[in-house]
């Protein structure tokens, strides 16, 4: 089981310039959206998701991470999302939401059934724990370079 | 005696999942007899009144619940998790 084998090429947005966590999850889920992975509310319910109960991962090195989800009613069929982010964008932490955490890569989560892709789930936190795969997809030049990284 | 842990998360199926994977793995190698529950932040008060031993909350918590909670960041990012596991065997040995 690897993230690739989820990661939708289409959904992989590279050097992206956004000013907000939300213009991020537009630009994302949307992507997901018109790939049909993901239902027409997915987009309001990640914001709204995102603004309450937030998603950054402090990685404790040079880049930090977040993982926007939302519940599987959203969701089509289960699928990834990943944006690399020209300059930081602020997140929150997700158990301090008070906490700001400065990303540069956002990994969108689309899950379909309860639990069921725990080892999905594993390798992407295999990913955020490996601070070289996280340098390497932040400066990623193109898609396929992502998808190599990911394998 | 089996004790019971909440695993608590945004949505109660992605980090949360993680998250319970990673805790039972660490109870049976440390020989403690665990049943994990996961659910959505909001969800805890209604699985609390079934009885549980500890929660471990990968999002925020926003009310005191009367048991020990542990922050269970760590099971994503790996920063600091030997002292987490190390701290949730604590609350369950006693």
């Amino acid at each position: 089981m690897n993230i690739k084998d989820f990661l939708c090429e289409e959904a992989v947005i590279l050097g992206l310039e956004a000013s907000s966590f939300e213009e991020v999850i537009r630009e994302l889920g949307s992507k997901l959206h018109e790939q049909g992975f993901v239902k027409d509310d997915f987009v309001d319910a990640a914001l709204e998701r995102e603004a309450n109960m937030p998603t950054g991962l402090p990685l404790g090195g040079e880049y930090n991470a977040a993982i926007p989800h939302v519940d599987i009613e959203y969701v089509n069929k289960s699928a990834l999302g990943l944006a690399t982010l020209k300059d930081e964008v602020v997140f929150y932490n997700m158990v301090e939401s008070d906490e700001e955490v400065p990303c540069r890569l956002i990994i969108m989560l689309a899950l379909d059934q309860p639990k069921s892709q725990v080892e999905m789930l594993q390798s992407v936190a295999v990913v955020l724990q490996d601070p070289a795969i996280i340098r390497n997809l932040v400066n990623a030049k193109t898609t396929e370079e992502v998808f190599t990284i990911l394998s | 005696m089996t004790k019971t842990v909440i695993v608590s998360c945004g949505t109660g199926i992605a980090t949360s999942t993680v998250a319970a994977k990673a805790i039972e793995e660490a109870c049976k190698k440390a020989g403690v007899s665990v049943i994990t529950k996961q659910c959505k932040g909001q969800e805890i008060p209604e699985l609390l009144k079934q009885g549980a031993d500890l929660i471990v909350t990968t999002s925020t918590m926003r009310f005191d619940p009367g048991i020990p909670v542990v922050k269970g960041l760590a099971f994503l990012t790996g920063i600091g998790i030997d002292q987490v596991v190390e701290e949730i065997l604590g609350h369950l040995s006693d």
